[in-house]
């Protein structure tokens, strides 16, 4: 068996969110420097605040301006920061209390050490210099042992509010397609299709996947099946994909390769799209240093019988 | 369609699971799942078209493509068109579909399966995918700094300290030396701290892994396994979301989800309980109120093996295995979510009287 397969794959979105009016004026407040909380029905000040009560459910937006110092009530120290995490040297996780709040917001605290950490402990925010609404405008907390700072009520209204946020996220795989899907890759670069014959009902799956779909058993034996093979349908693409250096309009098509129990799909060349059409029989085309067939043109024959593929559709 | 008896009785049938080891890149996810599933079925002489119900559970962010669960479908042979679904879950969720699905009278019997694989990527900066995304997950606290936090917190009510976490890791690696599936087992040293106060040895071992069960109704589970494990109560219940929120040294949510299960009218002598963390043990025990008689864990737990997405419905599944063995008569098993013990499921099985 050929060695499997493996490459990187970066998963990277920037998810734009929407904020409601509490989200929106705790935010905004960050990029201000004040922070906000939320009073609830029972009286409870919540920071970081939420629309609705986490007990009752009932929606709460009295909001209350808390102070900039607070207390530790639990932390952790992580002396190997990942990518991402507030602070790049080692620093504590913390749940910080500030005064005039009833509930904890997570952050990271700048100390020299976990020895310098303690629940209980005093901090103050350590505003960040470029400041957007988020999270991230608390840059993070530092030991402090100054006088607690004043709590006031706040309208919560605030020019210019932030109404959305990105929040970006990346993951970094590393991919690998297992034995089955090794096995079809390392077969195309000598240009060559290989599928996987299901051992129950016979038919040769292109790509194989490892499995029958249909049976529920794994396939293993493998079968090289085309390169020739029919087009079973098709469609005219009309719109031009972004990035894709293809002239519209052109024809994607599914194929059922000479041998195979199931259709494959590639685009249709070197034919008028208009003429494309069922039972056109095809072979691939490649290009110089790809991976896989450019694709598929016809070879000349004649059509193939409908009954020939008609269970391939 | 709930012409079903209102106390329908349905029991876990038959319980596979793979060897989980740190990382099978040589195998896709289907081919990883499919002999656990063959295994599950083969044991009790089903075919895949016997199945009344099929559940999964997994996450599209372990593997980093969409919709992976679709793939490991073609594990299953969906032909003739199956009666299907899915959670983006622990596999212990996608149970308590298929048994509210039985219950109903829809089905006789599912199949219940999950899988993980962890070794694709980081997990623990794919776990921070979960979180609070206003709040939380733009600082990418990892679930190590979760749990520590949890753990300091712990430590701090006086309810544990680093020796006893120890104990508690060493406990159940030695109990996993006889699970042939576990990827830690014996005597582990406790190592240096991953995030203080949390050592390495208070983690559990990332990895890859897949597990099925199957459940069937009534006598169709008599005939199909010679001592069934009746489920005799399961729930699930969720904390608030905001950590700030919640007392982490308790886990209210787990309490009461094992009320409603029935777990405190009898007492039970087996509880496998999803704690990945050492520190998570020491909350569990306490909501759930568990005795130094009982048997916690006797498969090694999470901390001998964690694949994500399958941890929780392996609990279930070891939990149903002991009775089938007639190991035990009543025992608990519990399956965590998210940050700190966020969701928890409590599931009361029982084997009939010997
Ligand atoms: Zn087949």
């Amino acid at each position: 068996m050929p060695e499997v397969l493996k490459a990187p794959l970066v998963v990277e979105f920037p998810f734009t969110r929407s904020l409601g009016p509490v989200q929106s004026a705790f935010l905004t407040g960050l990029r201000e420097r004040v922070v906000l909380g939320v009073r609830t029905g029972d009286g409870r000040v919540l920071v970081p605040p939420v629309e609705y009560d986490p007990v009752t459910a009932e929606e709460i937006g009295d909001l209350v301006h808390v102070g900039l110092t607070g207390t530790v009530t639990t932390w952790a120290w992580n002396h190997e920061p990942r990518r991402g995490q507030p602070l790049d040297t080692p620093f504590a996780w913390v749940l910080v209390q500030l005064d005039g709040a009833d509930t904890a917001l997570l952050h990271a605290l700048d100390a020299p050490g976990p020895d310098a950490v303690h629940t209980g402990m005093r901090v103050r925010v350590r505003w960040a210099g470029e400041r957007t609404g988020a999270i991230t405008d608390i840059a993070c907390f530092e030991p402090y042992d100054g006088e607690a700072s004043t709590v006031t009520v706040h309208a919560g209204e605030f020019e210019d509010p932030v109404t959305g946020i990105v929040a970006a996220a990346r993951l970094d795989y590393t991919y690998s397609p297992g034995r089955a899907q090794t096995a079809y890759i390392d077969a195309l670069s000598g240009r060559r299709t290989v599928g996987e014959r299901c051992p129950s009902c016979r038919k040769v799956y292109v790509p194989p996947r490892g499995a029958c779909p249909t049976c529920g058993v794994a396939t293993s034996e493998q079968v090289e099946v085309g390169p020739r093979g029919t087009v079973t349908t098709f469609c005219i693409v009309n719109i031009k994909a972004k990035n894709l250096d293809i002239e519209v309009p052109y024809v994607y098509a599914h194929i059922a390769l000479d041998g195979a129990g199931l259709a494959l799909h590639g685009r249709i060349g070197g034919i008028p799209y208009d003429e494309v059409r069922m039972g056109l029989r095809v072979e691939p085309v490649w290009t110089e240093g790809a991976r896989y067939p450019d694709h598929y043109r016809p070879t000349g024959e004649p059509d193939a019988d409908y009954d020939t593929y008609r269970e391939l559709l | 369609m709930t012409s079903a008896p209102r106390d329908r009785e349905i029991a876990v049938v038959a319980f596979a699971q793979t060897d989980h080891r740190r990382t099978s890149e040589e195998l896709s996810e289907v081919e990883m799942l499919m002999p656990v599933l063959h295994e599950v079925l083969d044991s009790t002489g089903l075919k895949t078209a016997d199945i009344d119900f099929t559940c999964s559970g997994s996450s599209d962010y372990l593997a980093g493509r969409a919709f992976s669960f679709t793939l490991a479908l073609d594990g299953v042979g969906a032909w003739p068109p199956i009666s299907e679904s899915h959670v983006e879950m622990d596999g212990a969720w996608a149970l308590y579909e298929a048994w509210t699905k039985i219950l109903t009278g829809d089905a006789d019997t599912a199949l219940v399966y999950a899988y993980g694989k962890s070794s694709p990527g980081s997990v623990r900066d794919v776990l921070t995918r979960q979180l609070d995304p206003y709040y939380v997950a733009p600082l990418w606290p990892d679930s190590v700094a979760l749990a520590a936090l949890q753990a300091q917190a712990l430590i701090d009510a006086g309810d544990t300290d680093e020796p006893a976490l120890a104990a508690v890791a060493s406990r159940n690696r030695a109990a996993a030396s006889t699970n042939p599936h576990a990827q830690l087992r014996g005597p582990v040293p406790q190592g240096d701290h991953l995030l203080q106060p949390l050592r390495t040895g208070d983690c559990p071992p990332i990895g890859d892994g897949a597990a099925a069960v199957i459940l069937a109704a009534g006598d169709r589970a008599r005939d199909l396994c010679a001592r069934p494990a009746w489920i005799r109560g399961i729930d699930h219940r969720i904390e608030a979301h905001g950590l700030g929120v919640r007392d982490l040294t308790d886990s209210p949510s787990t309490r009461l989800a094992a009320e409603r299960a029935g777990a405190f009218e009898r007492p039970v002598d087996t509880a496998e309980l999803h704690a990945p963390f050492s520190s998570q043990e020491v909350v569990l025990r306490k909501a759930l109120r568990l005795g130094e008689d009982v048997d916690v864990n006797p498969s090694g737990g999470a901390l001998a093996a964690n694949p994500i997405m399958a941890a929780g419905l392996i609990r279930i599944g070891e939990a149903a295995a002991r009775i089938h063995r007639g190991r035990s008569d009543r025992a608990l098993a519990h399956a965590t979510s998210g940050p700190c013990l966020q969701q928890n499921l409590v599931a009361v099985l029982e084997g009939e009287p010997r």
